[in-house]
């Protein structure tokens, strides 16, 4: 069995770990790295709850090889809040407007709009809807999840502004 | 779910690549995005002993537009495909196809390349590039050729690439300027497969239809190329009985299987209304 060494660095900080040339991202995410914000909800490529941000771009961790991920720059919701401790604009948004109910895709669907908006800041609702189209909740129905992201692109552009 | 083992290889160029190839045999297997070949190795439904990743083979990763000249390496991304304005201005039927494909995440690392390669019926790019008459480049131990993709597509997973050859790139000519497009997927859910699928490409002058090419998808064991469906607009000014006389064309070549998305009639049934809307949509484009 081949052993891969693989260095990542991941919210910020540079990990190395030694893994089966089969292991996937998302377990080496949580099983190597104690890093479980990133979930396992279907492990087929469908539910987007191990979404991560990985080189500036929103992708499933179950569906990619530790080899591929060699190099990359990871961002999870464990790197998500501000410098300060402060939640990030994102987060607030779901807390106060109950963008989760059970909170099992909230890791993945806050990573996935992190990065809608930072590549669309003033999304439609229809841009929004089919943003997030590859990260299914079975909570919500969806429509505060949507208005929460409303919510923070309204906040971040107005932190945007004042800076 | 976990994948079989295997050996993990990421070579620098094309031709260390083809060199792992002959010396691995068929024990190995390409990976270019992996989102369709690491779902199926999840499953047990392959299990290679070695995987060669194309991520560092910076040459595949090329979009060239030149003239009407239009080249796409293999390893380009469905969204570097969209967020290209050079390919939305000569060829938006692209786009709007691989907007249709899958969700944000997995346009993120699913490739052209392996769209077009891996022979699944249910991908989207095949009957799309049968209709823009592309051509397939293919590198293998005895140097590069070209495959046309109306030639490429044997049954469902086997197609005419040898087992030590790499799909390189994807090359065709932009439709006229001033052609309408439109692709028409029929799909349970985001992220599915198509029930039934039809691209259309055509070209308008004073009102009469002066060149058309239609593709269906998810409606045989292959990709289908519908020359007659498109015959019958070809002078026409794609009124009514135009546009039934190229659905019953399209339907008479749909063969699909009953599955989850319905049964064979249905399929067909719906097969005629995806190249019904896709004519229409392409009309309302042309300029």
């Amino acid at each position: 069995m081949q052993k891969l060494d693989i260095k990542m660095n991941i919210n910020g900080a540079d990990v190395e770990v030694n893994v089966d040339s089969r292991t996937l991202l998302i377990h080496i995410l949580r099983e190597e790295l104690n890093i479980t914000g990133p979930h396992i909800g279907c492990d087929t490529t469908h539910c987007g709850a191990c979404t991560v941000d990985l080189d500036g771009k929103s992708v499933k961790a179950c569906t990619i090889f530790a080899g591929q991920a060699n190099g990359t720059t990871i961002k999870t919701i464990e790197g998500m809040a501000n410098a300060d401790g402060t939640l990030h604009a994102l987060q607030a948004a779901f807390k106060d407007n109950h963008g989760l109910q059970c909170g099992f895709c909230t890791p993945g669907m806050i990573v996935r709009a992190y990065r809608l908006l930072k590549e669309n800041p003033n999304p439609t609702e229809t841009e929004i809807r089919y943003g997030i189209s590859g990260n299914l909740c079975r909570c919500t129905g969806y429509q505060n999840i949507v208005k929460s992201i409303q919510v923070a692109a309204t906040e971040l552009s107005q932190q945007e502004a004042a800076e | 779910m976990i994948p079989g083992s295997f050996e993990y290889h990421r070579p620098p160029t094309i031709s260390d690549a083809v060199g792992l190839l002959v010396s691995f045999g068929d024990d190995a297997l390409i990976l270019a995005g992996g989102h369709s070949l690491i779902p199926m190795m999840k499953l047990r439904m392959a299990v290679p002993e070695y995987l060669i990743d194309l991520q560092d083979i910076s040459s595949l990763k090329s979009i060239s537009v030149e003239g009407d000249q239009i080249t796409l390496g293999a390893m380009v991304t469905q969204a570097e495909l969209i967020a290209s304005s050079a390919l939305s201005e000569k060829c938006p039927i692209l786009q709007t196809t691989s907007l249709q494909i899958a969700d944000p995440q997995i346009r993120n690392v699913g490739t052209i390349g392996g769209n077009v390669a891996n022979g699944d019926p249910g991908n989207d790019m095949p009957a799309v590039m049968q209709l823009l008459d592309a051509t397939y480049t293919l590198v293998g131990p005895n140097g590069e050729r070209d495959v046309k993709a109306r030639d490429f597509y044997e049954t469902a997973y086997f197609t005419e690439r040898a087992d030590d050859e790499i799909l390189t790139a994807i090359k065709f000519t932009a439709p006229a300027a001033g052609h309408g497009s439109a692709y028409e997927k029929q799909k349970r859910k985001i992220g599915d497969y198509a029930t039934a699928a039809a691209g259309v490409v055509l070209t308008m002058a004073d009102g009469i239809c002066t060149s058309a090419s239609i593709g269906l998808t998810n409606v045989a064991d292959t990709p289908l190329w519908a020359e007659a469906s498109a015959a019958a607009l070809v002078g026409t000014s794609v009124d009514e009985p135009a546009i039934k006389a190229a659905m019953d064309a399209a339907k008479a070549i749909a063969d699909p299987a009953q599955d989850s998305r319905g049964p064979r009639e249905f399929r067909i049934h719906v097969t005629g209304i995806m190249v019904q809307r896709a004519i229409q949509q392409a009309v309302k484009n042309a300029q």
